[in-house]
């Protein structure tokens, strides 16, 4: 065997051409589907990320906020790149950087020195504190260790330091997101609450979700409202701050004077009832006023159930806008409905998008056929079930808890759709299934500005549709025949 | 809701001490849960009858995760209502058992087995504190209050210092307490004045004297607590004792662990050890 310049090259495998071809057909087939699901010791493509990455997610999100893993520097350089690579920008967090040393006597010292330096060298108002898989192993205890950090005078006095275990080898980005937010509003909040005070301000916990057009949406319809909101936290303009020649190391996030005032709020509102489930159940006891856990507004009843809430907790009616906003919505829906209307879609992600999938497919009269969630409880294939039971385009719907994407290419191959919601995961599989991947999930690393186009609300409707559909049509141009390719589609 | 922690070098009695005493106090009314920290898992046995209950991290290997496990698969009642749970942990060699004990703990804490009618909660932990896992009973909002169970054997009393250190490190960043030293005795040589002179140092009390008695062994071939086998032996009384006692504890100290030479000065000054005769060390049988 020679290469391109005419150099001898010893094959890898002796595996024949045959053989590579016989193995690539057959994991298509069912058999090796059944063989898939039987797999019990492995798991191949986990469409979820670690506690500590969904930890530094929401430590960003507060002002002058500088994320700290205790724990190993490698991976503190995964949760930032990623976060780097999906963004497309930086995002400035140090870690104490533990070796062997620290694994052995604990890293009592790693984090002393840590928080000394972080201070000294980047200013910051709060560290939130996090851990990496090895302090979790060796038993380091956060609460002793940064108690001890005060007594010894290298936190200064009023500098907040919240801290979460968020050992990666439990759950996911989303626990970690959730016991980090939860120890942020604790400490924030300290000492906070008045009694008969109320900011009448509605605060907002938008759950795990790295789309900052969101988050611009979620403070348009308040605006719209002429309702004062907080959101805990706020990562739009963290990272999606201007290009101004000014680099900034803490752009914008939630001032953590608004978020420790937070506790006397008028109403909290959390999206996502499985996003920040101990947050939420935290805050029902400590929070003054109404405390409201809704599903993600995502399609059109999402964003009716959560538009009718807003005017409900602020006693405002929904603004024309609003309901023009709506009709704008359903108009596009009725538009390109027949593009879409039949076509199967294999769904994965985080608990709280998939519901909302799957209640925009079924308004759409699309069908919600393979739902795959990696980390799912019984509660969740609960609701997603009872959602797709209330539509007869649900009755084809499958739930997979618990299962990889490479249990979802099985289906795929066995069981064909016509599309895929996910994140940049799925790309692969796609490929293999010659489908297009909608990429509305968390992490995208190979296209552009897609974090900066809400989903949620009419306005995410309009998005998702027109992406959608146009797709759809793309398709159809892209391979008819020359008799069928026509001006009007 | 009191925490209590016991330590202890191994097989020095922790979880004889500990389920006599808890049988004591659950036989004066008092709600009582035993988590056993041991992967060895057996701090419940007399109080359940049983061989070994399934552990935490028994249910878990089989489950395969943690999230699925129920506190009812767990959480075993036995003699006199007392709750008991096992942490358990890997097979000997492999694996971190620590972290089965923070695990454990903290399944046990988010599936609400913490109520509020309890009085005592218990901790029986393995040997020494030999990791962070091992100490997790004495985290913040834990135990608060440590019994070290040893005797008048040199060992055991090393290991009682040991474990004093480990209180002290964690007493300066929160509010876990030596209550004192539970003597559990092998009939050595002025036991009870050696511990009480060992606790003195250490700034404790000697708690109780449990005075040796082949009764608890007769007990426990039927995997049972002497309160329960034999309410009216006089092994029962001193285990009911016991328990009165750490139920109306008030001396809860900063521990001041010892230097290893004021260690061995004790031991000497009771003639359990003697001093170093340095012309002998290094020199072979035939050579001298």
């Amino acid at each position: 065997m020679a290469n391109n310049l005419g150099l001898a090259v010893k094959p890898v495998t002796e595996t024949p051409a045959a053989e590579i071809e016989r193995v690539a057909a057959w994991i298509n087939t069912e058999e090796y589907k059944d063989l898939n699901f039987k797999r019990e010791a492995l798991v191949v493509m986990p469409p979820h990320a670690c506690q500590p990455l969904g930890a530094e997610l929401v430590a960003h999100a507060f002002e002058g906020s500088l994320p700290f893993v205790h724990g190993s520097q490698g991976c503190a350089s995964y949760y930032r790149s990623t976060l780097n690579r999906h963004f497309r920008e930086p995002a400035p967090a140090v870690s104490d950087a533990m070796t062997e040393d620290g694994a052995v006597f604990g890293g009592q010292n790693n984090l002393h020195e840590g928080l000394e330096n972080a201070i000294a060298l980047y200013k910051p108002k709060m560290i939130p504190v996090f851990t990496s898989c090895m302090p979790e192993i060796i038993g380091d205890d956060l609460t002793a260790f940064i108690k001890n950090a005060r007594n010894k005078g290298i936190v200064p006095e009023g500098m907040p330091v919240p801290y979460a275990n968020t050992p990666s080898f439990n759950g996911s980005h989303v626990h970690g997101y959730d016991a980090m937010l939860l120890s942020i509003l604790q400490t924030l909040t300290e000492g906070k609450k008045m009694e008969g005070r109320c900011t009448g301000k509605i605060n907002l916990i938008p759950g795990f979700d790295a789309n900052t057009g969101n988050f611009r949406e979620y403070k348009r319809i308040f605006a719209e409202f002429g309702a004062p909101l907080t959101i805990l936290g706020d990562i739009s303009d963290v990272f999606d701050s201007p290009c101004d020649g000014t680099y900034r190391t803490y752009p914008g996030g939630t001032p953590l004077a608004d978020a420790g005032d937070s506790v006397n709020g008028k109403a909290t509102l959390s999206i996502g009832p499985f996003s920040a489930a101990k947050t939420f159940a935290w805050l029902k006891d400590n929070y003054a006023g109404r405390h409201v856990a809704i599903p993600m507004p995502l399609g059109i009843a999402k964003t009716d159930e959560f538009i009718k809430k807003i005017a409900e907790l602020t006693g405002k009616p929904v603004p024309d806008s609003i309901k023009e906003e709506r009709g704008r919505a359903v108009d596009a829906m009725t538009d390109s409905h027949q593009y879409i209307h039949g076509k199967k879609f294999a769904l994965y992600g985080d608990p709280d998008q998939l519901i909302g999938y799957v209640s925009f497919l079924l308004e759409m009269g699309a069908v919600p056929y393979h739902i795959l969630c990696s980390k799912g409880s019984k509660k969740v294939e609960k609701e997603i079930q009872a959602l797709l039971d209330s539509s007869p385009y649900g009755a084809k719907g499958k739930i997979y808890m618990g299962k990889d994407l490479w249990h979802l290419r099985s289906l795929l191959m066995t069981d064909p759709v016509d599309a895929i919601i996910g994140d940049t995961h799925g790309k692969f599989i796609a490929r293999d299934a010659n489908i297009p991947l909608f990429r509305y999930g968390f992490p995208v690393f190979d296209r552009v500005n897609r974090h900066r186009y809400p989903i949620i609300g009419y306005q995410g409707v309009i998005n998702m549709v027109t992406e959608i559909c146009n797709k759809f049509i793309e398709i159809v141009d892209e391979t008819c025949d020359d008799r069928h390719f026509e001006m009007m589609r | 809701m009191r925490q209590i922690a016991i330590y202890g070098k191994g097989g020095i009695g922790k979880s004889t001490t500990t389920q006599n005493t808890v049988a004591g106090l659950a036989s004066i009314g008092k709600k009582v849960m035993i988590v056993g920290c041991d992967p060895k898992a057996d701090s419940t046995r007399l109080i359940l009858h049983a061989k070994a209950q399934a552990t935490v991290m028994d249910m878990v290997r089989e489950l395969g995760t943690v999230e699925d496990l129920e506190l009812d698969d767990v959480m075993k009642v036995g003699f006199g209502d007392v709750k008991c749970v096992e942490s358990g942990g890997p097979e000997p060699g492999v694996g971190c058992a620590g972290r089965g004990v923070i695990t454990a703990i903290n399944f046990l804490e988010e599936n609400g087995a913490y109520t509020p009618d309890l009085d005592f909660v218990f901790y029986d932990v393995l040997g020494d504190v030999v990791c962070g896992g091992f100490a997790m009973p004495i985290r913040e909002n834990k135990a608060e209050e440590i019994y070290i169970v040893c005797s008048g054997e040199m060992m055991a009393m090393y290991a009682a210092n040991n474990i004093a250190k480990g209180i002290l490190k964690y007493a300066s960043s929160g509010k876990v307490r030596l209550g004192g030293l539970i003597c559990n005795s092998r009939n050595t040589d002025r036991e009870d004045e050696l511990i009480e002179a060992l606790a003195a140092k250490l700034g404790t009390q000697m708690i109780h004297f449990v005075p040796r008695d082949n009764q608890v062994q007769r007990a426990e071939l039927r995997r049972m607590t002497v309160i329960e086998y034999s309410p009216d032996h006089k092994q029962a009384n001193e285990y009911r004792e016991l328990a009165r006692k750490i139920s109306e504890n008030k001396m809860l100290v900063v521990p001041t662990p010892l230097e290893m030479e004021e260690l061995e000065d004790l031991l000497m000054e009771f003639g359990i050890m003697e001093a170093d005769d340095e012309s002998v060390v290094g020199v072979a049988e035939a050579a001298s």
